[in-house]
């Protein structure tokens, strides 16, 4: 019991963040994964037209969104995975690499899709 | 032919091994007998120096918890016959606790962890008790009754990975034993027990494995009881974050200052 | 604690017991049924960010234009990538799946001081799950 109870607040906030991406991930993923990755390639449904699309990104709820689904599911991912590698490998001496890598990792893909989506 | 079972079961002697292993004992198979009967028999017809804990046979005091075929039992309440005729049974002590000998574990380091989250009622400005009973209405009972139900019989840490992983983490029943008196509505200890418990060695340390809650043999639920926990204090946390000052209850102030 | 592994480390002698404590093995979650599951459910965070990655490729070759778009949905047709999206889909059911069976254990709903059964909290999960699923669909795929 080492550690400043501040440092305990903070994961607090970081599983709000690994939950709010958890529901987001399970409501919007699946499909978005199913039409994109698998239907549209295999030909099940008619993969929509580039037009469409300039369309439907044309609103700013879209993009809103798309920046929610990509955001708040890495940050979903940043916290399991690190929990992943704590457990599953027994490498928690690597603790800080670990932290920088995933929450690291996380932060660059919502600014990445911040930046993309602010300049379509 | 009479109906028999064979029961391996680990033996370990601190002054004479290294490690455990696994002795092998014939036991006739009745009905009504449970993994606990079986032991009694060995060690009453067949072999005096097999040790284990045991006391009320009727799963109240969760003294007799063993790994029974790899999986945490009250060996009370585990029956011989689910097993069938001519098995073999595997009887170790809970796994992840320091062995004693035989099928005794070490319980200091689970005592020391229970006893960090106070579980008991804390109520710093009690009325006197001219001031007449305090009263709790069926609603307020059943916010913390499913947690009360603890029997410390240890199973959910033999269950659990994590407590597997890391020595320091609190582990289910004891978490599950904070919420119990955080829920009720005569204690007012919760901001002194969220240092111990809102931490990575706490309710932070859960992954939610949920294996406490399956292997239970008293319905306690832990995992739930410690993924509600997580939500409370994460909202703590926002909301002493965004009202620093005007937060009325704010139990980190008054657990950390 | 640290005074139980001092404790567990002394020899033995009458009144100060040598315990016996086994280190659990790196690949734990692989000797048990429930705890692969479990590592399973975990990783399904890979798919989660396999997925975003991808949608972020897909943001930008639609951002440069039609080709580049067409491109992109050219890659997505390979064998590899419908292999790989197809095993991602499945870890992505399965974090939806337990995901929504689970939120009820950590929020329980009380009705008039009772709890409400755990079926009939995940089951407004579930209908929101495929109303929103209906929606994106109905978006995509009419003809404007
Ligand atoms: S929570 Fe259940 S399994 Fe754990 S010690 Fe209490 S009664 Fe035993
Ligand atoms: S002997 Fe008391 S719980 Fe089994």
């Amino acid at each position: 019991m080492s550690e400043t109870p501040k440092k305990a607040s903070n994961e607090g906030f970081l599983w709000l963040l690994f939950s709010a991406g958890g529901v987001v991930a399970a409501i919007l993923i699946p499909i978005q994964l199913f039409l994109f990755g698998l239907a549209f390639p295999l030909g099940w449904l008619p993969q929509p037209s580039y037009d469409h699309l300039v369309y439907l990104m044309s609103s700013p709820w879209v993009r809103l969104y798309l920046f929610v689904m990509c955001s708040l599911p890495l940050f979903h991912w940043a916290h399991r995975f690190r929990f992943t590698l704590y457990d599953g490998l027994q490498v928690k001496h690597l603790n800080e690499v670990i932290f920088a890598f995933c929450y690291g990792g996380a932060l660059v893909g919502t600014v990445l899709a911040a930046y993309l989506l602010l300049s379509i | 032919m009479a109906d028999k079972i064979v029961l391996e079961i680990a033996r370990y002697a601190p002054e004479r091994d290294d490690k455990p292993s696994f002795q092998s004992f014939e036991v006739p198979l009745r009905k009504e007998w449970v993994v606990l009967d079986a032991l009694n028999y060995i060690k009453d017809k067949v072999d005096g120096t097999l040790t284990y804990r045991w006391s009320c046979r009727m799963g109240i005091c969760g003294s007799c918890g063993m790994m029974v075929n790899g999986e945490p039992k009250l060996t009370c309440a585990t029956f011989l016959t689910s097993y069938g005729n001519n098995a073999t049974v595997r009887v170790e002590p809970l796994r992840y606790f320091p062995v004693i000998r035989d099928l005794v574990t070490a319980l200091s380091d689970f005592l020391v962890k229970l006893q960090k989250v106070k579980p008991w009622l804390i109520h710093p400005n009690q009325p006197p008790l001219s001031a007449g009973e305090f009263l709790q209405t069926p609603e307020q009972l059943d916010l913390y009754k499913q947690f009360s139900m603890c029997i410390n019989c240890t199973l959910c840490y033999a269950a659990c990975p994590v407590v597997g992983l890391d020595q320091e983490f609190v582990g289910p029943a004891a978490l599950a034993l904070a919420q119990r008196y955080n829920l009720d509505n005569r204690d007012q200890g919760s901001a002194e027990r969220l240092a111990t418990l809102a931490h990575p060695d706490g309710i932070w340390g859960c992954t939610f494995v949920g294996e406490c809650t399956r292997v239970c043999p008293k319905h306690v639920d832990p995992a739930g009881a410690i993924q509600q926990y997580k939500l409370t204090a994460a909202l703590d946390w926002v909301k002493s974050f965004i009202l620093p000052r005007g937060h009325k209850d704010a139990p980190q102030e008054t657990a950390h200052d | 604690m640290t005074e139980m592994s001092e404790l567990n480390q002394a020899a033995h002698t009458e009144f100060h017991p040598r315990w016996y404590r086994k280190r659990l093995s790196t690949w734990w979650w692989l000797g048990e049924w429930h705890y692969l599951v479990f590592i399973l459910r975990e990783l399904s965070s890979l798919s989660v960010a396999w997925f975003v990655g991808l949608t972020l490729f897909q943001l930008r070759a639609f951002m440069r234009g039609p080709d580049s778009y067409g491109r992109f949905t050219d890659t997505l047709q390979s064998p590899i990538m419908i292999a790989l999206n197809l095993i991602a889909f499945c870890f992505i059911m399965l974090h939806a799946i337990t995901w929504f069976n689970l939120a009820p254990r950590a929020m329980p709903v009380r009705v008039g001081g009772k709890r409400v059964p755990e079926f009939l909290v995940a089951a407004p999960n579930y209908v929101l799950w495929i109303a929103v699923s209906a929606f994106v669909a109905w978006l995509l795929l009419r003809t404007s």
